[in-house]
């Protein structure tokens, strides 16, 4: 059978029937793996054996259940998995095997899912291309010349290119919906505080939240069902109930605002973007939505102290790579270490890509004496202001809608070398993370040179249905499920 | 005229006390080590990529404990943060602290220096983590984490300690109140208990601080005392000879009685200090605050007072009887169920803890029961037994547990009080000294003490001395 046209929830209602096997449907995925990854490289590590092994387990229990009974999931490099390389797409981790298990992972399997293999990503999760994984970049299923997006490239082009029906990633100030939106697929980070962090390699702590890809808003819904809730091992997620959002869809958006932010139109936008977001407005008025202009006036600071924020937070959290515990030590044997500071530095000097030292940099400039008030604390006090911004915004409207990102996707080499135009990529993404508030990518067309372009939507905290229902309403008008990148 | 001549000391303590829970301050760890090394280390204590910290909760009662028996402000939202730095035994690298908004605030302790009480100010108490221990081979070094994670809690004193006598005294009244309140066990050799001592001088009578040295690796009350004299004394001398006194960290040298320089150049340590966002703000309801104050024992200087006035005993013993908690409880049971507080505060302070002290016991151990010393004092203030015949008892019960009227049944101990076998008794001893009577009759009244021991003598000590001294005197026709 072919799996390539079935949403996840489809190939669980299968398995569970008994009509295919999870043996069947895991080593379809694993040849597709097989056939197009070389030149995709959405991968950095294939679990071929443990998912086989699982597939056999799940085959022989006698009551098939679990909202993701057998379906096969990419998971992003960052989420630890127990005895299954975890390396964050950096060479200070590329022979770590950790000892234990990310709450998310732990959950997915809970449900039955099958951990296929490790999503490829920027390194450390800093990036907007996938350009700075120690693995070499991902490639987009539309175009191999162009980038996936980032950070979470690997495991938004593993379901485009559908090697996984399903996948997950990690969003810090966008990387999952902007790669979601080069990809052509459904990508979704959760309110800040709805998902475990647990067993998730850290980038910026207080940005930081798993979310899931999928073809569809129903399978990404049920996703997010699964991995979603309160975790003893996390002080930050939320005791908030979690809904059966998958089984609440509702396309009817009659009586919902949605809201427009006009600092978010500005010359900046690309002509297809602007023109997929109009269409899109048509469409969610058309299924009954009132559309009005709101305005968050802080926009503009959004990125600076997204940056400020999450390098700080970054310079402290990557730390404890220093060769001492786990993970790349430099050789010593030719020269020894003259004296810790140079262990240190030798090992991270080698171990830690360019991006990555320019963000610990900043950082660590940001937090030193006589800096912090000015760059870390200002920061605080704007993301403070800007939270507010939402809050008032959200008083007129339910959801917003806006672009992913200035452009659809870009060519691989690029920007690379150009970090300010990179970082203002995420101009659009990074105000969600800042304010906490749930976001996603929905696909909605191609534009002229056949890559897709999808429409962001945020709602107010914990209002994830609302959020999911016009997702879901503009997958029904525009259908673009259906659509598929014709060299996979 | 002090002994600083024109100068004075300014002292102030940090004091580290290890909280006595079962597992660490951010992980399910457990806090109690058996032989191995690296045995209790879990993904959050290894500090691995992903692994995030949770808040002991029984560590912030604990904290909040001892914040309010130092007379603290409980903060409702206290906030964690990270104090980065590089360091081999600090897995994460950084420390999980508390920085601007610490627990508890703005305290003192009352301590008791030269017969008199002082207030001593409690800048702040602070909780945070533990590090590992690193051991140094030669060309390589062990880190073992087994500590790396323990909860801490770091009380901050106000530079008001004048003297190294009187820091030693605050640093003793603190491990007192840690051990009342049962947080912290208080032990400075094994480092569960940690005082490092912040010094300076100035000419009396200004204002302004000199600069600060601090003084590290100090596992005694008396290595405080000394190190610190040492210190000042090595300051004034600084000065006095034209140079300044650099601020760092000294090492104390028990062995020389000397302190010298940590580090051989002035490292500046810009520890980047942020709340940690893997954590919320400490929330502290005053409903819990009330809930704890409520539970608090009495405190060792407010109990000394109580047992000066409601057992009449002299300030001095009050202050002894109550260093601990369980002796305290120990005299005070004592007291009470003897009825003779004074005879129940030279029994304890004198015969137990010279016991326990040459036994190196636990008062927790002892054999004796305070229901039976109080019997032991009953017994003597009956007059059933004299006390030095109560000696031997005592000692016999520190040896067997046992009642003291079955010691004195089975050892035919009972005090003879029958005037008429004293008077045998003392009518022999008079018969077979006829010189000694010669003598005393005579005038050699020093003789009347031999005539003592020679009955006691022949009573094996059980006779009253008091009837015998009275028998003896009418006999010899005093």
């Amino acid at each position: 059978m072919d799996f390539t046209s079935k949403e996840a929830h489809e190939i669980k209602d299968l398995l569970v029937k008994g009509e295919v096997s999870s043996q069947e449907v895991i080593q379809f995925f694993l040849q597709r793996i097989e056939d197009k990854d070389p030149k995709i490289n959405a991968f950095i590590t294939v679990n071929k054996e443990g998912a086989l092994k699982r597939a056999q387990k799940l085959d022989q229990l006698k009551e098939k259940k679990g909202k993701l009974f057998g379906i096969p999931i990419a998971i992003k490099d960052m989420l630890c998995t127990k005895g299954l390389r975890t390396t964050a797409g950096s060479k200070i981790l590329e022979n770590f095997i950790p000892p234990y298990t990310a709450t998310v992972v732990k959950r997915l399997e809970e449900e039955g899912a099958i951990v296929i293999g490790k999503a490829n990503q920027d390194e450390f999760a800093m990036g907007s291309s996938n350009e700075t994984s120690y693995f070499g970049p991902s490639k987009n299923p539309w175009n191999f010349e162009y980038v996936p997006g980032g950070s979470s490239g690997g495991s938004a082009a593993a379901v485009s290119a559908r090697m996984a029906p399903l996948s997950i990633g990690t969003d810090t100030g966008g990387s999952i919906r902007q790669p979601a939106h080069f990809c052509g697929v459904v990508g979704v980070k959760p309110t800040y505080g709805r998902v475990s962090r647990y067993g998730v390699i850290a980038f910026a702590s207080s940005l930081d939240q798993v979310g899931p890809f999928s073809l569809s808003v129903k399978d990404s819904a049920l996703v997010l069902e699964v991995i979603c809730g309160w975790d003893a091992n996390d002080s930050t997620t939320a005791k908030a109930p979690v809904s059966e959002w998958s089984q609440n869809l509702s396309a009817d958006l009659k009586g919902l605002k949605v809201g427009l932010p006009k600092e978010y139109f500005t010359e900046a936008l690309s002509e297809d973007v602007r023109q997929t977001l109009d269409r899109a407005i048509e469409a969610v008025k058309q299924a009954g939505a009132h559309v009005e202009e709101v305005s968050l006036p802080l926009t503009r600071y959004a990125v600076p102290i997204y940056y400020i924020i999450a390098t700080s937070e970054a310079s402290s959290n990557l730390a404890r790579y220093d060769g001492v515990r786990f993970g790349f030590r430099a050789d010593f044997s030719r020269e020894p270490a003259r004296d810790l500071v140079d262990f240190y530095s030798r090992t991270r000097g080698e171990g830690f890509g360019t991006e990555v030292k320019r963000r610990i940099i900043l950082g660590t400039h940001a937090l030193s004496s006589g800096y912090y008030d000015a760059y870390y604390k200002k920061a605080c006090q704007v993301r403070f202001l800007l939270r507010e911004d939402f809050s008032k915004a959200f008083e007129k409207c339910d959801v917003l809608m806006s672009p992913v990102a200035t452009t659809s996707a870009f060519k691989l080499g690029e920007r690379i070398h150009d970090p300010l135009t990179m970082y203002t990529n995420d101009i659009y993404t990074t105000s969600s993370n800042l304010a906490g508030l749930p976001s996603m990518s929905v696909p909605v067309e191609l534009n002229s040179e056949g890559l897709p372009v999808g429409v962001q939507i945020s709602a107010s905290h914990f209002e994830e249905q609302k959020m999911l229902n016009v997702a879901f309403s503009l997958e029904k008008a525009f259908n673009f499920k259906a659509k598929r990148p014709k060299d996979v | 005229m002090s002994k600083y001549g024109d100068w004075e000391p300014v002292i102030g303590l940090e004091i580290h006390a290890q909280l006595l829970t079962k597992s660490k301050m951010f992980s399910s760890d457990s806090t109690s080590f058996g032989g191995g090394d690296n045995e209790n280390v879990s993904p959050v204590t290894l500090g691995l990529p992903g692994a995030l910290p949770v808040v002991n909760k029984k560590a912030v009662e604990l904290s909040v404990k001892v914040g309010l028996a130092l007379n603290c402000k409980i903060r409702h939202f206290s906030v964690f943060a990270r104090k980065n730095y590089f360091y081999p035994d600090l897995p994460k690298g950084y420390q999980i602290s508390q920085y601007d908004e610490p627990l508890a605030e703005e305290g003192f302790v009352e301590i008791y220096v030269d017969g008199q009480i002082k207030k001593i100010g409690i800048t702040r108490a602070h909780m945070e983590e533990d590090a590992g221990k690193s051991t140094h081979h030669g060309d390589f070094t062990l880190i073992n984490l087994n500590r790396a994670g323990v909860p801490l809690l770091e009380i901050v004193s106000e530079p008001d300690i004048a003297s190294p006598a009187e820091a030693a005294e605050y640093a003793r009244t603190i491990r007192r109140i840690l051990r009342y309140l049962e947080v912290c066990d208080g032990n400075l050799e094994e480092g569960s208990m940690r005082c490092d001592c912040n010094v300076s001088v100035r000419k009396k009578g200004t204002q302004q601080f000199g600069t600060k040295v601090e003084l590290k690796n100090l596992n005694s009350f008396r290595f405080v005392e000394k190190a610190l004299e040492y210190e000042i004394e090595r300051q004034i001398m600084v000065i006095e000879s034209g140079e300044k006194v650099i601020q760092e960290t000294r090492l104390y040298d028990s062995a020389k009685n000397r302190t010298h320089s940590m580090r051989s150049k002035e490292e500046a340590h810009d520890y980047r200090y942020f709340p940690d966002p893997d954590l919320l703000p400490v929330q502290i309801s005053e409903n819990w605050i009330q809930e704890i104050k409520s539970s608090l024992p009495e405190l060792p200087i407010y109990r000394a007072r109580r047992f000066q006035e409601e057992f009449k005993i002299p300030e001095y013993d009050a202050f002894v009887l109550t260093q601990e908690k369980d002796i305290a409880d120990y005299f005070e049971e004592v007291a009470e169920q003897s009825g003779n507080p004074k005879a129940a505060s030279n029994w304890v302070m004198v015969e137990l803890l010279r016991e326990i002290k040459e036994s190196k016991k636990e008062i927790s151990n002892v054999k004796i029961q305070p229901k039976q010393l109080a019997q032991l004092i009953k017994m003597i203030d009956s007059k059933q037994i004299s006390g030095k015949i109560a000696k031997t008892v005592f000692a016999e019960m520190w040896e067997r547990g046992q009642d003291p009227q079955f010691i004195v049944k089975e050892k035919g101990l009972v005090q003879i009080s029958d005037p008429s076998s004293i008077e045998k008794m003392v009518e022999e001893v008079l018969s077979s000294s006829p010189q000694q009577v010669k003598q005393y009759r005579e005038g050699k009244k020093k003789v009347f003490g031999y005539f003592v021991g020679q009955v006691m003598k022949a009573t094996k000590g059980q006779a009253n001395p008091e009837l015998v001294n009275k028998i003896l005197k009418e006999k010899l026709g005093d």
